[in-house]
């Protein structure tokens, strides 16, 4: 298939960016978009130009790297997808492409597509862990946890932190991640002795770099995981739990 | 060169508590008074990172992505395993590390294997108290399932998502250090050099991947836990990025190479389907357990699965190992499908693929069963292959995934230059000649919770006031080096992609390093990489300049040492008369089966760079077995 791609160039944070038409011929239908741009950029080496840069590394859709806006969607139309798993198949020969870097002040351009995601970290060294040294941990069995509540806190532990739910916020929120997280820890019984601390430190620290949710929701509809806006809402109780004991 | 492993005295299963309790120590005030390198975040790296940190060493952490959480250990689907018997099943830490061993084809250390297996315990405990959220039975106890090369189901898993989710107990871990001030992250930084001083590990140097700028950075000790070397065949199940680059500097600095040619080819990966792909997708060796393995009995055999009758199915690995069935080990069940495959019985348009069939599976245990138990795994191969693997048999071929070979390492697993620690799949340890599936994030962990964090003081604790500076000589030469050849590889100006040599060195090394070697194609091969390596130094091209984000630099510098890896592989794989797991020599075999040369060959093979240009130096290190008896594998 052939298709006419206008890609988001940006040299640097500094500078500014436009985009530039490219075509995309000869593209397999079973290719993934990730390897249509590589044979793009392979097209455009043989030219001299600078090859688009973009983020990616597993390709299998789990390291989270991955990530662009495709037609103003996150990570493409087929939804509960990240970028690396997009095949040419969900394209129409002829199509006219549109891609640009994940759109959020909080997630500033390093270069055309890649961009600096380093505020989700930050939130995760806020409180997203459970403290406990190596070592000092008990026999795994001597915690019985229900099923259902291992499989809930599991919904929520499969977030790939790719940042799609930034992006595609019209706020720029990173509530849906930054739930996931605290679901996947609160939910279980080894996290509830930090449970109403590390949601107040994670939330407020979320607050000061990312917008704020108004519901939107297009985060749950972007998400490659489809985690739930149900753990917002979850999130949201424990925060108000929390300034309520504190 | 001196290859003293260090294995500690004592029956084995005490060795690890004797040496434990001999080592020496730093004692809690002085720990913060060094400085420990660490290069890698994944399981190995961000779990030593981490712990480390927790014993109050002061750690630098050095990651090539934006996040530590993106290491490929991320990717590892299946599980990890564990000697807990929570399945009353007979196991027990010696059956975990007799399988091991003998899935390794008896070309792996002993003391390292049994401290493995007794570890295993305390990951899967550690992991827990982290949160990670393992399958769990009705009842609320941990759920097992059967991964290869074994009887007892001792493997735990998080859905297909294991090596995710241990990943990400190692990095909360990691990043609560941070947060504590511990750790200083280095991200979006790649180690280009390791620096050595008065034959001491003291430091590195990387390249900043947004600036450009070359750095150095001096510590007390430097650990790598920098993966594998599986890209060295282009197309691999591997992530894009992963490299040998931070083994290989090492290795032209002193550290010794050891098994270079016992890779691993994983036997259910998706075929590949055209010129533009860009890597190899596994499907977790756990489908195993329920998926059957055929191929048509009559070569040329172009039905559709579903109109082939049972009768004229053949369904190789239950008839060739019926005691072990469609969970023979890797190293086996990669052998048999390319064999079928050579005799034209493979399916799929390109003839490289054979089935990997539910439908029995489905019909016995429903197909709600089958969703919970590997339901992900199946929407994977639904998006890449546009094919339905709940009502057609999945396709499947061998792929390269993972590499036993690696920088020797002694027992407290520090190379044989001082103060060089190596840990996970970039050392060579513990899985001999082929590894057992769900052992890498066991052996990652292992090495990176509980074996570095120890031994590391054993040597520390001799370097007290022998802190180096990061003007000295040695530093500003490696980074005058380093500078050199990035500026080599932008000046080159040539008119062929880095992807493009990529490509033809790993048709090289996949078509005479692969799944079955011989001494005529590897002598073919040798000369045919040395003059592709030549040509990619005079005719690759990479645009953009050294102080900016430039991502074919990136990849050149990493596909010129995969050049010098291939090299040394096949010069290992020539010089191993034998077949042994993984490195199949297709001289040394009976009818199929890998032969071994105990009497010749039961050595690790260690290699010493002795500069450019020359013929590496081989030292063997003897392996010698005890508890575990010499025995021809059989999986029959």
């Amino acid at each position: 298939m052939n298709l006419t791609l206008h890609v988001w160039r940006q040299a640097a944070r500094s500078t500014d960016g436009k985009f530039v038409t490219y075509k995309a011929d000869d593209i397999s239908a079973d290719a993934s978009f990730l390897e249509m741009l590589d044979v793009v950029n392979e097209t455009l080496i043989a030219k001299g130009e600078d090859p688009i840069h973009f983020e990616h590394d597993c390709r299998e859709g789990i390291c989270g790297s991955c990530g662009m806006m495709i037609n103003g969607t996150a990570h493409g139309p087929m939804g509960a997808t990240a970028t690396c798993q997009l095949h040419m198949r969900h394209f129409k020969d002829g199509e006219e492409v549109w891609i640009e870097p994940w759109r959020a002040r909080s997630f500033p351009v390093i270069k055309d597509l890649i961009v600096d995601r380093s505020g989700l970290d930050k939130i995760i060294q806020a409180g997203g862990f459970i403290s406990v040294n190596t070592g000092s941990a008990i026999e795994a069995n001597s915690l019985p946890i229900p099923k259902q509540v291992q499989e809930n806190a599991m919904d929520a532990a499969e977030c790939i932190q790719c940042g799609a739910c930034v992006a595609q916020c019209p706020n720029g929120a990173a509530q849906l991640f930054t739930a996931a997280k605290i679901s996947h820890l609160g939910l279980l019984p080894q996290g509830q002795p930090e449970r109403y601390s590390r949601v107040v430190k994670m939330v407020e620290t979320m607050e000061s770099m990312f917008g704020s949710c108004t519901m939107f929701r297009e985060c749950e509809a972007v998400c490659p995981k489809g985690i739930s806006t149900d753990f917002i809402a979850r999130m949201n109780r424990d925060y108000i739990v929390a300034k309520f004991k504190s | 060169m001196e290859l003293d492993s260090k294995i500690p005295p004592g029956p084995l299963a005490q060795k690890w508590a004797y040496a434990k309790s001999h080592y020496k120590l730093v004692n809690p005030a002085n720990k913060r008074k060094y400085d420990i390198i660490v290069v890698g975040a994944g399981l190995a790296g961000g779990a030593a990172a981490a712990t480390m940190a927790e014993l109050g060493y002061n750690v630098k952490c050095f990651v090539y992505h934006d996040s530590p959480r993106r290491a490929h250990s991320i990717a590892a689907q299946g599980g990890i395993n564990a000697a807990k018997n929570y399945q009353n099943d007979g196991d027990s830490v010696f059956r975990l590390f007799y399988d091991t061993v003998k899935g390794g084809d008896y070309r792996s250390r002993e003391g390292n294997v049994h401290r493995l297996a007794e570890l295993s315990l305390n990951i899967i405990d550690q992991a827990v108290a982290q949160g990670v959220p393992f399958a769990r039975e009705y009842g609320g106890t941990l759920d097992n399932r059967s991964f290869g090369g074994v009887q007892v189901s001792r493997t735990f898993y998080a859905r297909g998502q294991t090596g995710q989710q241990l990943l990400l107990g190692a990095f909360q871990a990691l990043e609560r250090q941070i947060a504590l001030g511990r750790v200083k992250m280095y991200s979006r930084h790649e180690m280009l050099e390791l620096v050595v001083v008065d034959g001491h590990a003291k430091g590195i140097i990387t390249r900043d991947m947004v600036t450009g700028a070359i750095e150095s950075h001096a510590a007390d000790a430097v650990v790598l836990g920098t993966g594998g070397y599986s890209n060295v065949f282009y197309l691999s199940t591997n992530a894009k990025a992963s490299n040998t680059t931070a083994i290989w500097r090492a290795y032209r600095k002193g550290a010794a190479f050891a098994n270079p040619c016992y890779t691993q080819i994983h036997p259910t990966c998706i075929p590949q389907s055209g010129d533009f792909q860009s890597k190899l997708t596994l499907m977790s060796e756990s489908l195993r357990n329920d998926g059957r393995i055929w191929v048509p009995k009559k070569a040329g055999d172009k039905r559709a699965p579903n109109d082939i009758p049972e009768n004229e199915r053949d369904y190789y690995l239950e008839r060739k190992y019926p005691s072990y069935g469609n969970l023979a080990p890797r190293d086996i069940a990669s052998r048999a499908a390319k064999e079928v495959c050579d005799e034209g019985r493979g399916v799929g348009a390109s003839g490289r693929g054979v089935y990997l069939d539910f439908a029995d599976a489905i019909k016995r245990l429903g197909r709600p069963t089958i969703e919970e138990r590997y339901g992900n795994l199946f929407e994977m191969y639904h998006d890449i292959t546009a094919e339905d693997p709940y009502l057609l048999p999945m396709r499947i071929y061998p792929a390269p995934h993972y590499t036993m070979g690696g920088l020797w390492v002694d027992y407290n697993l520090m190379s044989n230059v001082p103060g060089l620690y190596v840990i996970g799949e970039a050392n060579f340890s513990d899985h001999g000649a082929n590894r057992l599936g769900a052992s890498a994030l066991m052996q990652g962990l292992a090495d990176g919770y509980f074996v570095v964090p120890v031994t590391i003081g054993d040597y520390l604790a001799t370097q007290m006031g022998k802190k180096v500076a990061a003007d000295r000589p040695e530093f500003t030469q490696a980074i005058a080096e380093t500078s050199d050849r990035v500026n080599r590889l932008l000046a080159a100006k040539g008119t062929r992609s880095v992807d493009s040599f990529h490509k033809e060195l790993g048709t090289i090394m996949w078509d005479y390093c692969g799944m079955a070697r011989t001494a005529e194609g590897l002598k073919k091969a040798i000369p045919m990489i040395r003059e592709l390596r030549e040509r990619y130094w005079k005719e690759v091209r990479v645009l953009g300049g050294e102080d900016e984000p430039n991502q074919s630099l990136e990849k050149a510098g990493r596909v010129a040492d995969f050049f010098e890896l291939a090299e040394l592989m096949c010069i290992d794989a020539l010089h191993r008369e034998e077949s042994a797991g993984g490195h199949f020599r297709v001289e040394y075999q009976d009818e199929g089966e890998a032969k071994r040369n105990d009497d010749d060959y039961l050595y690790v093979g260690a290699w010493e760079y002795t500069g450019e240009g020359k013929e590496p130096a081989l030292h063997k290190e003897p392996l010698v077995y005890e508890e575990v008896k010499l025995a021809t594998r059989s999986y029959k």
